[in-house]
């Protein structure tokens, strides 16, 4: 029988959303490889775990789950060393292409002697193989792979495949985990010094560039998203650049590749390292004193005019609907 | 302290994506090449490293056509001692890079080993903890801040949300984030030695491997928006359509 590996992750033992998508991916993939191709689910995590009796109804027919202390953090060798023993019985492993996922599957895929295919779009089945769809060159193109290892490992890239239920529940297992030398030790996670929610996970991305003229007309950005309720803080690079925001919130050829349900860019004038960035984004607003600005060009709606008057209007206008729903 | 930098040559930023006639690459006419903006953070990083050891060698690999000397130049302007042209065609497939990396690398003595946290133009995202598998070494990948003491490395790499905080001992493989360090420019004498220092041409041949790829397009235009309005007066609207249309609020 068939077999695809969802790699899952926790944090402080709670299964990721991400995650969630990452399932209901390989399920459709597992799909259009027909034949009663199955999906197991990797979790890997200390002595707690919450949330594994969703991961059936979210699309594993089976849960393997591997619990030791030493797997509470991340760690780099001892997860890459059993799912690359795990992973010999499967055709296909799928991770997420997050900070752990772009860490862990070129590991894996090292440690197996085969390809992996990072921050997938779309994928499919293709003369025998896998295919998958990857933006490159920052989203300004779209490459098209063909994976014919065995596994073909492949990582998808967040806010792209929606999560699904299936109405199932799975069994449980366990991991076995192999022996193997910890070469890397994660210590700990600190917070960081701005903005908790990544640009890269978050359902709206509020950004703002040089527009704002300086680091602290940001507070109009952050008072916007925190409007939202949900909303991260993005920034251009000219203003990552200035030293005004820390480079994990650069949108951009550069920085981060994001695709928000809503993006809304401040002050922005669109360059085309910032477009390709954010281009993907669903609803795109835009936000500029210029009305040639480039920007305008991909966003969905657009208000032209003095950014200092327009977004604490709209932050006003976001809390009153928000308060009323 | 021995550093070896890998680099890669790659469209600048501000291209505009054509696609070739093979309809898999891109049309590298007019284009302007430049090194991988995240390898400058390692190769500024390889050379502080030395300086500060008082000690030691930097030497920069690239892998590509002849014209990636060019490229290797700009590193050795930069003040990295030597370089070597991996001479031959490069891979969408990670792993075959990465072999090739791994054979050139064993047995030279690095105590460490840095790249970008990914090219620009393929966004692999993957050669340099591969690299590390088959070296057989620690690997910490996006590394935003970097400590040293007596052979042990501590890293810091942000995560969704917060900073993973990293330990390991050398030799090691890094892959650098922005935000490390300031790369600096190359300066007149820089660029001047550069011409003389030493850049080893070897061919090597990249295996055919297990990833292929089949297309590569451009992605659907965007259908015009509209602008809504303009000044504050305009708020009211937006919010409606965020509301109806695009039910995003």
């Amino acid at each position: 029988m068939t077999a695809i590996l969802a790699v899952l992750e926790q944090r402080s033992g709670a299964i990721r959303k991400v995650s969630h998508e990452v399932l209901a991916a390989a399920r459709a993939l597992a799909d259009a490889m027909g034949g009663g191709t199955t999906v197991d689910a990797a979790v890997l995590g200390g002595d707690t775990l919450d949330g594994v009796a969703a991961l059936g109804p979210a699309g594993a027919d089976r849960v393997l789950v591997a619990k030791r202390g030493d797997f509470a953090l991340y760690n780099p060798d001892g997860y890459a060393a059993t799912l690359a023993e795990a992973g010999k019985s499967y055709a296909v492993l799928v991770l997420a292409a997050t900070a752990t996922g772009r860490d862990l599957a070129p590991r894996i895929a090292a440690r197996m002697g085969v390809a992996c295919a990072t921050d997938v779009t779309a994928m499919g089945v293709e003369g025998g193989g896998i295919s998958a769809t990857r933006p490159v060159y920052a989203g300004k193109a779209l490459q098209r792979v063909v994976l014919s290892g065995k596994p073909a490992i492949l990582s998808v890239r967040p806010n792209t495949f929606a999560a699904g239920s299936f109405g199932k529940p799975g069994t449980v297992a366990d991991l076995a985990v192999p022996p193997f030398t910890a070469r890397v030790t994660v210590k700990e996670i600190k917070a960081p010094a701005q903005a908790a929610l990544d640009v890269t996970e978050a359902s709206i991305v509020v950004s703002g560039g040089r527009g704002l003229k300086e680091p602290a007309n940001f507070k109009l950005i952050e008072d916007l998203a925190q409007a939202f309720g949900n909303a991260a803080v993005g920034a251009s690079r000219a203003v990552v650049d200035a030293g005004w925001r820390e480079h994990g919130a650069q949108v951009g050829q550069t920085g981060k590749t994001v695709a928000p349900g809503l993006y809304i860019a401040v002050g922005i004038s669109g360059a085309i390292q910032h477009l390709a960035g954010m281009r993907t984004s669903k609803v795109i607003v835009a936000i500029n004193k210029d009305k040639d600005a480039p920007i305008f060009k991909v966003a969905d709606y657009g208000i032209v005019g003095d950014l200092f008057e327009i977004v604490p209007r709209l932050t006003e206008a976001v809390k009153k609907v928000r308060a009323e729903q | 302290m021995k550093v070896a930098v890998c680099l890669k040559r790659v469209p600048d930023t501000t291209t505009k994506i054509v696609i070739g006639s093979d309809g898999k690459s891109i049309d590298e006419n007019g284009v302007k090449f430049v090194p991988n903006p995240y390898d400058e953070y390692a190769l500024e990083e390889a050379i502080a490293l030395k300086e500060r050891a008082g000690a030691g060698e930097t030497v920069v690999y690239s892998l590509g056509g002849d014209s990636s000397q060019e490229t290797i130049r700009t590193a050795l302007a930069m003040g990295i001692d030597r370089g070597v042209l991996l001479q031959g065609a490069g891979s969408a497939d990670g792993f075959e890079v990465a072999k090739t990396f791994a054979a050139e690398l064993k047995g030279g003595g690095f105590d460490l080993v840095l790249f970008g946290k990914l090219a620009v133009d393929d966004y692999n995202m993957q050669v340099g903890p591969m690299t590390a598998e088959l070296l057989g070494v620690p690997c910490i990948t996006t590394v935003a801040h970097l400590t040293l003491a007596n052979g042990a490395i501590e890293a810091e790499r942000e995560i969704e949300g917060g900073i993973e905080v990293c330990t390991c001992s050398m030799p090691a493989v890094l892959t650098i984030d922005k935000g490390l360090n300031t790369p600096r420019l190359p300066s007149l004498k820089g660029i001047m030695a550069a011409k003389k220092k030493p850049l080893e041409v070897r061919p090597v041949h990249v295996g055919v491997g297990t990833l292929m790829v089949s297309s590569l397009t451009l992605p659907p235009e965007r259908l015009a928006g509209r602008i809504v309005g303009e000044g504050p007066d305009a708020v009211p609207a937006l919010v409606s359509l965020l509301r109806t249309e695009a039910k995003v609020l």
